[in-house]
Protein backbone atom coordinates (compact mmCIF):
# COMPACT_ATOMS: atom_id res chain seq x y z
CA UNK A 1 0.00 0.00 0.00
CA UNK A 2 2.82 2.38 0.91
CA UNK A 3 6.30 1.71 -0.35
CA UNK A 4 9.40 3.90 -0.07
CA UNK A 5 12.70 3.12 -1.72
CA UNK A 6 15.96 5.06 -1.44
CA UNK A 7 14.14 8.18 -0.34
CA UNK A 8 16.26 11.21 0.51
CA UNK A 9 15.14 14.71 1.36
CA UNK A 10 17.47 17.66 1.46
CA UNK A 11 15.93 21.01 2.38
CA UNK A 12 17.06 24.10 0.56
CA UNK A 13 19.76 25.40 2.82
CA UNK A 14 21.59 22.11 2.87
CA UNK A 15 20.33 20.05 5.82
CA UNK A 16 19.57 16.50 4.82
CA UNK A 17 16.49 15.41 6.77
CA UNK A 18 16.24 11.91 5.32
CA UNK A 19 18.90 9.75 3.76
CA UNK A 20 18.23 6.63 1.70
CA UNK A 21 15.13 5.48 3.55
CA UNK A 22 13.16 2.49 2.30
CA UNK A 23 10.32 0.41 3.76
CA UNK A 24 6.93 -0.99 2.91
CA UNK A 25 3.70 -0.70 4.90
CA UNK A 26 0.90 -3.09 4.05
CA UNK A 27 -2.77 -2.34 4.19
CA UNK A 28 -4.22 -2.67 7.68
CA UNK A 29 -0.93 -2.31 9.55
CA UNK A 30 -0.40 -0.35 12.75
CA UNK A 31 3.00 1.33 12.46
CA UNK A 32 4.89 3.70 14.74
CA UNK A 33 7.64 5.83 13.35
CA UNK A 34 9.93 6.67 16.23
CA UNK A 35 13.04 8.66 16.79
CA UNK A 36 14.32 11.74 18.56
CA UNK A 37 13.12 15.13 17.44
CA UNK A 38 15.04 15.98 14.31
CA UNK A 39 15.34 12.36 13.30
CA UNK A 40 13.11 12.97 10.29
CA UNK A 41 9.69 11.69 11.49
CA UNK A 42 7.76 14.79 10.46
CA UNK A 43 9.57 15.03 7.15
CA UNK A 44 8.60 11.45 6.39
CA UNK A 45 4.92 12.16 7.04
CA UNK A 46 5.08 15.33 4.94
CA UNK A 47 6.52 13.37 2.04
CA UNK A 48 3.65 10.87 2.20
CA UNK A 49 1.01 13.57 1.59
CA UNK A 50 3.11 15.66 -0.79
CA UNK A 51 3.56 18.62 1.54
CA UNK A 52 7.23 18.15 0.73
CA UNK A 53 8.74 16.42 -2.27
CA UNK A 54 11.68 13.97 -2.02
CA UNK A 55 15.00 14.99 -3.57
CA UNK A 56 15.69 11.36 -4.46
CA UNK A 57 13.94 8.01 -4.41
CA UNK A 58 10.34 7.04 -4.95
CA UNK A 59 7.28 7.03 -2.70
CA UNK A 60 4.44 4.85 -3.93
CA UNK A 61 0.99 5.19 -2.31
CA UNK A 62 -1.71 2.96 -3.77
CA UNK A 63 0.29 2.62 -6.96
CA UNK A 64 0.81 6.37 -7.39
CA UNK A 65 4.24 7.93 -7.26
CA UNK A 66 3.70 10.73 -4.78
CA UNK A 67 7.09 12.29 -5.45
CA UNK A 68 6.22 13.19 -9.04
CA UNK A 69 2.50 13.80 -8.58
CA UNK A 70 1.17 16.86 -10.41
CA UNK A 71 0.03 19.71 -8.17
CA UNK A 72 -3.53 19.29 -9.45
CA UNK A 73 -3.64 15.68 -8.28
CA UNK A 74 -2.31 16.42 -4.78
CA UNK A 75 -5.71 17.31 -3.20
CA UNK A 76 -7.12 13.95 -4.29
CA UNK A 77 -4.13 12.12 -2.82
CA UNK A 78 -4.65 13.92 0.49
CA UNK A 79 -8.31 12.91 0.62
CA UNK A 80 -7.22 9.27 0.96
CA UNK A 81 -5.50 10.12 4.22
CA UNK A 82 -6.82 11.17 7.57
CA UNK A 83 -4.37 13.65 9.06
CA UNK A 84 -3.96 14.20 12.80
CA UNK A 85 -1.73 17.04 13.93
CA UNK A 86 0.01 17.74 17.20
CA UNK A 87 -1.39 21.27 17.19
CA UNK A 88 -4.82 20.02 16.02
CA UNK A 89 -5.17 22.70 13.29
CA UNK A 90 -8.83 23.27 14.11
CA UNK A 91 -10.70 26.29 12.79
CA UNK A 92 -11.61 28.35 15.81
CA UNK A 93 -14.38 30.37 14.20
CA UNK A 94 -16.52 27.29 13.56
CA UNK A 95 -18.34 24.84 15.78
CA UNK A 96 -17.06 21.34 16.46
CA UNK A 97 -19.65 20.06 14.02
CA UNK A 98 -18.51 22.37 11.22
CA UNK A 99 -14.87 21.48 11.82
CA UNK A 100 -15.59 17.80 11.42
CA UNK A 101 -17.82 18.44 8.38
CA UNK A 102 -15.00 20.23 6.54
CA UNK A 103 -13.52 17.19 4.70
CA UNK A 104 -17.01 16.17 3.58
CA UNK A 105 -17.72 19.69 2.37
CA UNK A 106 -14.51 19.62 0.37
CA UNK A 107 -15.31 16.23 -1.13
CA UNK A 108 -18.83 17.39 -2.02
CA UNK A 109 -21.02 15.20 0.19
CA UNK A 110 -24.74 15.92 0.41
CA UNK A 111 -25.90 17.62 3.60
CA UNK A 112 -27.92 14.65 4.87
CA UNK A 113 -25.21 12.10 4.29
CA UNK A 114 -22.67 14.49 5.78
CA UNK A 115 -24.72 15.06 8.93
CA UNK A 116 -24.95 11.33 9.54
CA UNK A 117 -21.20 10.84 9.09
CA UNK A 118 -20.25 13.86 11.20
CA UNK A 119 -22.40 12.67 14.10
CA UNK A 120 -20.99 9.16 13.79
CA UNK A 121 -17.43 10.52 13.90
CA UNK A 122 -18.18 12.80 16.86
CA UNK A 123 -19.83 9.90 18.66
CA UNK A 124 -16.81 7.69 18.00
CA UNK A 125 -14.48 10.14 19.79
CA UNK A 126 -17.06 10.85 22.53
CA UNK A 127 -17.76 14.47 21.60
CA UNK A 128 -21.31 14.20 20.27
CA UNK A 129 -22.67 16.34 23.08
CA UNK A 130 -20.27 19.15 22.13
CA UNK A 131 -21.21 19.38 18.46
CA UNK A 132 -22.29 23.02 18.81
CA UNK A 133 -19.32 24.03 20.97
CA UNK A 134 -16.49 26.17 19.61
CA UNK A 135 -13.10 24.41 19.75
CA UNK A 136 -11.68 27.06 22.09
CA UNK A 137 -14.09 25.92 24.84
CA UNK A 138 -12.78 22.35 24.66
CA UNK A 139 -9.83 20.93 26.65
CA UNK A 140 -6.59 19.92 24.96
CA UNK A 141 -7.55 16.27 24.92
CA UNK A 142 -10.98 17.06 23.54
CA UNK A 143 -9.46 19.24 20.82
CA UNK A 144 -7.19 16.37 19.84
CA UNK A 145 -10.17 14.03 19.69
CA UNK A 146 -12.03 16.57 17.57
CA UNK A 147 -9.05 16.59 15.22
CA UNK A 148 -9.27 12.79 15.07
CA UNK A 149 -12.99 12.96 14.30
CA UNK A 150 -12.20 15.29 11.40
CA UNK A 151 -9.52 12.88 10.19
CA UNK A 152 -11.82 9.83 10.13
CA UNK A 153 -15.10 11.41 9.01
CA UNK A 154 -14.52 10.69 5.34
CA UNK A 155 -13.40 7.11 6.18
CA UNK A 156 -9.87 7.23 4.80
CA UNK A 157 -7.91 4.02 4.32
CA UNK A 158 -4.83 5.48 5.97
CA UNK A 159 -4.58 7.50 9.17
CA UNK A 160 -1.46 9.62 9.67
CA UNK A 161 -0.76 11.10 13.09
CA UNK A 162 2.12 13.43 13.91
CA UNK A 163 2.90 13.39 17.66
CA UNK A 164 -0.79 12.98 18.52
CA UNK A 165 -0.15 12.74 22.26
CA UNK A 166 2.64 15.31 22.39
CA UNK A 167 0.79 17.83 24.54
CA UNK A 168 -1.51 15.51 26.46
CA UNK A 169 -1.73 14.04 29.95
CA UNK A 170 -1.26 10.28 30.30
CA UNK A 171 -5.01 9.66 30.67
CA UNK A 172 -5.84 11.50 27.48
CA UNK A 173 -2.97 9.80 25.68
CA UNK A 174 -4.38 6.42 26.67
CA UNK A 175 -7.79 7.35 25.23
CA UNK A 176 -6.17 8.41 21.96
CA UNK A 177 -4.18 5.18 21.81
CA UNK A 178 -7.34 3.14 22.28
CA UNK A 179 -8.99 5.06 19.45
CA UNK A 180 -6.10 4.25 17.12
CA UNK A 181 -6.33 0.59 18.02
CA UNK A 182 -10.07 0.51 17.33
CA UNK A 183 -9.57 2.11 13.90
CA UNK A 184 -6.83 -0.36 13.11
CA UNK A 185 -9.11 -3.23 14.15
CA UNK A 186 -11.63 -2.28 11.44
CA UNK A 187 -8.93 -2.34 8.77
CA UNK A 188 -7.56 1.19 8.69
CA UNK A 189 -3.83 1.52 8.17
CA UNK A 190 -2.56 3.65 11.07
CA UNK A 191 0.82 5.38 10.93
CA UNK A 192 1.88 7.33 14.01
CA UNK A 193 5.01 9.43 14.33
CA UNK A 194 5.79 9.67 18.03
CA UNK A 195 8.34 9.31 20.77
CA UNK A 196 5.69 8.48 23.39
CA UNK A 197 7.08 5.29 24.95
CA UNK A 198 3.94 4.63 27.03
CA UNK A 199 1.78 4.66 23.92
CA UNK A 200 4.20 2.34 22.19
CA UNK A 201 4.20 -0.10 25.10
CA UNK A 202 0.40 -0.11 25.15
CA UNK A 203 -0.27 -0.67 21.46
CA UNK A 204 2.73 -2.90 20.62
CA UNK A 205 2.84 -1.80 16.98
CA UNK A 206 5.40 -2.45 14.30
CA UNK A 207 8.16 0.14 14.79
CA UNK A 208 10.15 1.96 12.14
CA UNK A 209 12.91 3.77 13.99
CA UNK A 210 14.74 6.70 12.50
CA UNK A 211 18.07 8.05 13.65
CA UNK A 212 19.54 11.18 12.10
CA UNK A 213 17.46 10.78 8.97
CA UNK A 214 18.24 7.13 8.30
CA UNK A 215 16.60 3.85 9.29
CA UNK A 216 17.92 2.61 12.62
CA UNK A 217 16.08 -0.69 12.44
CA UNK A 218 13.12 -2.02 10.52
CA UNK A 219 11.00 -4.46 12.39
CA UNK B 1 -24.57 17.57 -9.77
CA UNK B 2 -26.86 18.20 -6.80
CA UNK B 3 -23.84 17.87 -4.51
CA UNK B 4 -22.03 20.40 -6.64
CA UNK B 5 -24.98 22.79 -6.49
CA UNK B 6 -25.26 22.27 -2.75
CA UNK B 7 -21.56 23.07 -2.41
CA UNK B 8 -22.06 26.32 -4.30
CA UNK B 9 -25.16 27.09 -2.27
CA UNK B 10 -23.27 26.59 0.98
CA UNK B 11 -20.48 28.74 -0.36
CA UNK B 12 -22.92 31.52 -1.24
CA UNK B 13 -24.57 31.51 2.18
CA UNK B 14 -21.15 31.31 3.82
CA UNK B 15 -20.08 34.38 1.86
CA UNK B 16 -23.20 36.29 2.87
CA UNK B 17 -22.49 35.37 6.48
CA UNK B 18 -18.95 36.67 6.12
CA UNK B 19 -20.22 39.92 4.59
CA UNK B 20 -22.67 40.26 7.47
CA UNK B 21 -20.03 39.46 10.10
CA UNK B 22 -18.19 42.71 9.37
CA UNK B 23 -21.20 44.89 8.52
CA UNK B 24 -19.49 48.26 8.77
CA UNK B 25 -16.52 47.37 6.59
CA UNK B 26 -18.70 45.63 4.02
CA UNK B 27 -21.19 48.48 3.84
CA UNK B 28 -18.46 51.07 3.42
CA UNK B 29 -16.79 49.08 0.67
CA UNK B 30 -20.09 48.62 -1.12
CA UNK B 31 -21.04 52.29 -0.77
CA UNK B 32 -17.64 53.39 -2.09
CA UNK B 33 -18.07 51.17 -5.14
CA UNK B 34 -21.66 52.36 -5.60
CA UNK B 35 -20.79 56.05 -5.45
CA UNK B 36 -17.77 55.69 -7.70
CA UNK B 37 -19.82 53.93 -10.36
CA UNK B 38 -22.79 56.27 -10.10
CA UNK B 39 -20.63 59.07 -11.51
CA UNK B 40 -20.24 57.59 -15.02
CA UNK B 41 -23.65 55.92 -14.84
CA UNK B 42 -25.37 59.20 -13.99
CA UNK B 43 -23.51 61.08 -16.70
CA UNK B 44 -24.48 58.41 -19.17
CA UNK B 45 -28.16 58.75 -18.27
CA UNK B 46 -27.95 62.52 -18.68
CA UNK B 47 -26.27 62.32 -22.08
CA UNK B 48 -28.67 59.65 -23.25
CA UNK B 49 -31.61 61.87 -22.36
CA UNK B 50 -30.12 64.95 -23.98
CA UNK B 51 -29.44 63.00 -27.13
CA UNK B 52 -33.01 61.76 -27.24
CA UNK B 53 -34.24 65.31 -26.75
CA UNK B 54 -32.00 66.75 -29.44
CA UNK B 55 -33.12 63.98 -31.78
CA UNK B 56 -36.67 65.28 -31.55
CA UNK B 57 -35.47 68.65 -32.76
CA UNK B 58 -34.48 69.06 -36.36
CA UNK B 59 -31.09 67.53 -36.79
CA UNK B 60 -31.42 68.16 -40.51
CA UNK B 61 -30.01 71.56 -41.37
CA UNK B 62 -32.45 74.21 -42.44
CA UNK B 63 -32.09 77.87 -43.32
CA UNK B 64 -34.65 80.23 -41.88
CA UNK B 65 -35.05 83.37 -43.92
CA UNK B 66 -36.88 86.11 -42.02
CA UNK B 67 -38.49 88.79 -44.14
CA UNK B 68 -38.97 92.43 -43.29
CA UNK B 69 -42.05 93.13 -41.18
CA UNK B 70 -43.46 95.42 -43.85
CA UNK B 71 -42.80 93.16 -46.84
CA UNK B 72 -45.66 93.19 -49.31
CA UNK B 73 -47.36 90.20 -50.92
CA UNK B 74 -45.66 90.92 -54.22
CA UNK B 75 -42.26 91.04 -52.60
CA UNK B 76 -42.98 87.75 -50.83
CA UNK B 77 -44.07 86.18 -54.13
CA UNK B 78 -40.81 87.34 -55.74
CA UNK B 79 -38.78 85.58 -53.08
CA UNK B 80 -40.89 82.47 -53.49
CA UNK B 81 -40.24 82.40 -57.24
CA UNK B 82 -36.51 82.85 -56.63
CA UNK B 83 -36.53 79.89 -54.26
CA UNK B 84 -38.51 77.82 -56.76
CA UNK B 85 -35.96 78.42 -59.49
CA UNK B 86 -32.86 78.15 -57.35
CA UNK B 87 -30.85 75.05 -58.35
CA UNK B 88 -29.50 74.40 -54.83
CA UNK B 89 -32.80 74.54 -52.98
CA UNK B 90 -34.40 71.19 -52.30
CA UNK B 91 -37.64 72.40 -50.79
CA UNK B 92 -39.05 75.36 -48.94
CA UNK B 93 -41.96 76.18 -46.76
CA UNK B 94 -43.62 79.49 -46.07
CA UNK B 95 -44.45 80.28 -42.46
CA UNK B 96 -46.79 83.27 -42.27
CA UNK B 97 -46.32 85.50 -39.25
CA UNK B 98 -49.72 84.64 -37.75
CA UNK B 99 -49.00 80.96 -37.92
CA UNK B 100 -45.59 81.50 -36.36
CA UNK B 101 -47.23 83.32 -33.47
CA UNK B 102 -49.68 80.46 -32.95
CA UNK B 103 -46.84 77.93 -32.92
CA UNK B 104 -44.88 79.97 -30.42
CA UNK B 105 -47.93 80.20 -28.21
CA UNK B 106 -48.35 76.45 -28.18
CA UNK B 107 -44.77 75.35 -27.79
CA UNK B 108 -43.44 77.88 -25.33
CA UNK B 109 -46.35 78.06 -22.92
CA UNK B 110 -46.08 81.85 -22.94
CA UNK B 111 -49.64 82.19 -24.28
CA UNK B 112 -50.69 84.80 -21.75
CA UNK B 113 -47.71 86.96 -22.45
CA UNK B 114 -48.19 86.73 -26.21
CA UNK B 115 -51.88 87.54 -25.97
CA UNK B 116 -51.03 90.72 -24.14
CA UNK B 117 -48.84 91.98 -26.98
CA UNK B 118 -50.34 94.91 -28.89
CA UNK B 119 -49.26 93.48 -32.26
CA UNK B 120 -47.53 90.42 -33.72
CA UNK B 121 -43.78 91.00 -33.41
CA UNK B 122 -42.88 88.06 -35.67
CA UNK B 123 -42.01 88.40 -39.36
CA UNK B 124 -43.01 86.15 -42.22
CA UNK B 125 -40.41 83.50 -42.89
CA UNK B 126 -39.30 80.84 -45.32
CA UNK B 127 -37.84 77.58 -44.06
CA UNK B 128 -35.46 76.36 -46.74
CA UNK B 129 -33.94 72.91 -47.13
CA UNK B 130 -30.81 72.63 -49.25
CA UNK B 131 -29.82 69.89 -51.67
CA UNK B 132 -26.23 69.91 -50.51
CA UNK B 133 -26.08 69.72 -46.70
CA UNK B 134 -22.31 70.14 -46.36
CA UNK B 135 -21.51 72.98 -43.96
CA UNK B 136 -19.73 75.17 -46.57
CA UNK B 137 -22.49 74.79 -49.18
CA UNK B 138 -25.13 75.60 -46.57
CA UNK B 139 -23.23 78.64 -45.42
CA UNK B 140 -22.88 79.86 -49.03
CA UNK B 141 -26.61 79.45 -49.64
CA UNK B 142 -27.41 81.24 -46.39
CA UNK B 143 -25.23 84.20 -47.37
CA UNK B 144 -26.83 84.37 -50.79
CA UNK B 145 -30.35 84.35 -49.40
CA UNK B 146 -29.40 86.93 -46.79
CA UNK B 147 -28.46 89.36 -49.60
CA UNK B 148 -31.84 89.11 -51.30
CA UNK B 149 -34.04 92.19 -51.02
CA UNK B 150 -36.52 92.26 -48.16
CA UNK B 151 -34.72 89.39 -46.39
CA UNK B 152 -33.70 90.84 -43.06
CA UNK B 153 -31.96 87.85 -41.58
CA UNK B 154 -31.04 84.35 -42.70
CA UNK B 155 -30.05 81.80 -40.14
CA UNK B 156 -28.67 78.26 -40.22
CA UNK B 157 -30.91 76.37 -37.80
CA UNK B 158 -29.04 73.15 -37.45
CA UNK B 159 -25.81 74.73 -36.30
CA UNK B 160 -26.66 74.56 -32.62
CA UNK B 161 -28.06 71.05 -32.97
CA UNK B 162 -24.83 69.95 -34.58
CA UNK B 163 -22.83 71.62 -31.89
CA UNK B 164 -24.92 69.87 -29.26
CA UNK B 165 -24.47 66.60 -31.07
CA UNK B 166 -20.70 67.01 -31.14
CA UNK B 167 -20.70 67.97 -27.47
CA UNK B 168 -22.75 64.92 -26.60
CA UNK B 169 -20.38 62.72 -28.54
CA UNK B 170 -17.53 64.22 -26.59
CA UNK B 171 -19.53 63.59 -23.43
CA UNK B 172 -19.81 59.93 -24.34
CA UNK B 173 -16.05 59.68 -24.67
CA UNK B 174 -15.70 61.25 -21.23
CA UNK B 175 -18.20 58.75 -19.81
CA UNK B 176 -16.29 55.88 -21.39
CA UNK B 177 -12.99 57.12 -19.98
CA UNK B 178 -14.47 57.71 -16.55
CA UNK B 179 -16.22 54.36 -16.64
CA UNK B 180 -13.02 52.61 -17.63
CA UNK B 181 -11.02 54.27 -14.89
CA UNK B 182 -13.59 53.54 -12.21
CA UNK B 183 -13.95 49.96 -13.41
CA UNK B 184 -10.21 49.67 -12.88
CA UNK B 185 -10.65 51.19 -9.43
CA UNK B 186 -13.33 48.61 -8.62
CA UNK B 187 -10.98 45.80 -9.63
CA UNK B 188 -8.26 47.35 -7.48
CA UNK B 189 -10.55 47.78 -4.45
CA UNK B 190 -11.67 44.17 -4.72
CA UNK B 191 -8.09 43.02 -5.20
CA UNK B 192 -7.09 44.68 -1.97
CA UNK B 193 -10.12 43.50 0.01
CA UNK B 194 -9.51 39.93 -1.06
CA UNK B 195 -5.80 40.21 -0.33
CA UNK B 196 -6.60 41.16 3.26
CA UNK B 197 -9.11 38.33 3.51
CA UNK B 198 -6.70 35.74 2.20
CA UNK B 199 -4.11 36.91 4.71
CA UNK B 200 -6.50 36.91 7.68
CA UNK B 201 -7.75 33.47 6.68
CA UNK B 202 -4.30 32.11 6.18
CA UNK B 203 -4.74 29.38 8.82
CA UNK B 204 -8.02 28.27 7.35
CA UNK B 205 -6.61 28.13 3.85
CA UNK B 206 -3.66 26.12 5.11
CA UNK B 207 -5.86 23.62 6.93
CA UNK B 208 -8.27 23.01 4.08
CA UNK B 209 -5.34 22.63 1.70
CA UNK B 210 -3.96 19.95 4.04
CA UNK B 211 -7.18 18.00 4.08
CA UNK B 212 -7.51 17.85 0.35
CA UNK B 213 -9.24 20.99 -0.91
CA UNK B 214 -8.65 21.74 -4.57
CA UNK B 215 -7.55 25.22 -5.60
CA UNK B 216 -10.96 25.95 -7.09
CA UNK B 217 -12.62 25.02 -3.79
CA UNK B 218 -10.29 27.37 -1.91
CA UNK B 219 -10.76 30.13 -4.44
CA UNK B 220 -14.54 29.88 -4.59
CA UNK B 221 -15.56 31.78 -1.42
CA UNK B 222 -13.21 34.63 -2.30
CA UNK B 223 -14.58 34.85 -5.83
CA UNK B 224 -18.11 34.85 -4.46
CA UNK B 225 -17.16 37.59 -2.05
CA UNK B 226 -15.65 39.78 -4.77
CA UNK B 227 -18.59 39.21 -7.12
CA UNK B 228 -21.19 39.81 -4.41
CA UNK B 229 -19.45 42.97 -3.25
CA UNK B 230 -19.34 44.26 -6.82
CA UNK B 231 -22.98 43.40 -7.45
CA UNK B 232 -24.05 45.06 -4.21
CA UNK B 233 -22.08 48.13 -5.29
CA UNK B 234 -23.96 48.00 -8.59
CA UNK B 235 -27.28 47.91 -6.74
CA UNK B 236 -26.20 51.00 -4.78
CA UNK B 237 -25.29 52.70 -8.07
CA UNK B 238 -28.69 51.83 -9.48
CA UNK B 239 -30.43 53.25 -6.42
CA UNK B 240 -28.37 56.45 -6.53
CA UNK B 241 -28.95 57.04 -10.25
CA UNK B 242 -32.60 56.05 -10.15
CA UNK B 243 -33.16 58.19 -7.06
CA UNK B 244 -31.36 61.07 -8.76
CA UNK B 245 -33.59 60.80 -11.82
CA UNK B 246 -36.68 60.73 -9.64
CA UNK B 247 -35.53 63.78 -7.74
CA UNK B 248 -34.72 65.71 -10.93
CA UNK B 249 -38.05 64.77 -12.51
CA UNK B 250 -39.88 65.74 -9.36
CA UNK B 251 -38.38 69.20 -9.54
CA UNK B 252 -38.68 69.39 -13.31
CA UNK B 253 -42.35 68.56 -12.86
CA UNK B 254 -42.93 71.86 -11.09
CA UNK B 255 -40.81 73.71 -13.63
CA UNK B 256 -42.62 72.18 -16.58
CA UNK B 257 -45.98 73.11 -15.07
CA UNK B 258 -44.83 76.68 -15.12
CA UNK B 259 -43.47 76.48 -18.66
CA UNK B 260 -46.03 73.95 -19.91
CA UNK B 261 -43.26 71.89 -21.49
CA UNK B 262 -42.79 68.20 -20.94
CA UNK B 263 -39.08 67.52 -20.57
CA UNK B 264 -38.59 64.53 -18.27
CA UNK B 265 -35.57 62.29 -17.67
CA UNK B 266 -36.29 58.68 -18.55
CA UNK B 267 -35.97 56.18 -15.70
CA UNK B 268 -33.32 53.49 -16.22
CA UNK B 269 -34.62 50.53 -18.20
CA UNK B 270 -34.59 46.98 -16.77
CA UNK B 271 -31.81 46.11 -19.22
CA UNK B 272 -29.69 49.04 -18.02
CA UNK B 273 -30.40 48.10 -14.42
CA UNK B 274 -29.28 44.54 -15.11
CA UNK B 275 -26.09 45.84 -16.72
CA UNK B 276 -25.51 48.08 -13.69
CA UNK B 277 -25.50 45.00 -11.46
CA UNK B 278 -23.85 42.44 -13.74
CA UNK B 279 -20.94 44.58 -14.87
CA UNK B 280 -19.66 45.36 -11.34
CA UNK B 281 -20.32 41.71 -10.47
CA UNK B 282 -17.99 40.62 -13.25
CA UNK B 283 -15.41 43.26 -12.32
CA UNK B 284 -15.51 42.23 -8.65
CA UNK B 285 -15.09 38.63 -9.66
CA UNK B 286 -12.12 39.59 -11.83
CA UNK B 287 -10.46 41.54 -9.01
CA UNK B 288 -10.97 38.66 -6.60
CA UNK B 289 -9.67 36.16 -9.14
CA UNK B 290 -6.50 38.14 -9.74
CA UNK B 291 -5.96 38.62 -6.03
CA UNK B 292 -6.65 35.06 -4.95
CA UNK B 293 -4.51 33.61 -7.73
CA UNK B 294 -1.63 35.74 -6.61
CA UNK B 295 -1.95 35.36 -2.86
CA UNK B 296 -2.89 31.70 -2.54
CA UNK B 297 0.40 30.73 -4.08
CA UNK B 298 2.13 32.26 -1.06
CA UNK B 299 0.29 29.95 1.32
CA UNK B 300 1.59 26.42 1.34
CA UNK B 301 1.24 24.18 4.38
Amino acid sequence: MISLSHVSKRYTGGREALHDVGFTIDSGELVFITGHSGAGKSTLLKLLVAIERPTAGSIIVNGQNVGTLKARAVPFLRRRFGLIFQDHKLLFDRTAYDNVALPLDIAGFGAKDAARRVRAALDKVGLLKYEKALPITLSGGEQQRLCIARAIVHRPAILLADEPTGNLDADYATQIGDLFRSFNQVGVTVIVATHDQALLARLTPRVIALRNGALAEAA
Amino acid sequence: MTAWLAQHGRCLTGTLVRLARTPLGSVFNIVVIGIALSLPAGLYVLIDNLQAASGQLAAEPQISAFLALDASRAEIALIESRLKQHPRVQRYRFVPRDQALQELKQSSGLGDVIDSLPQNPLPDAYIVGAKDTKPQALEALREEIARWPRVVHAQLDAAWARRLDATLRFGRVVVLMLGGLLALALVAVTFNTIRLQVLTQRDEVEVIKLIGATDSFIRRPFLYYGALQGAAGGVVTGLIVSGGIWLVNHNLGELSHVYASLFQLKQITPAAAAALVLLPLALGWLGAWLSVGRHLKLIEP
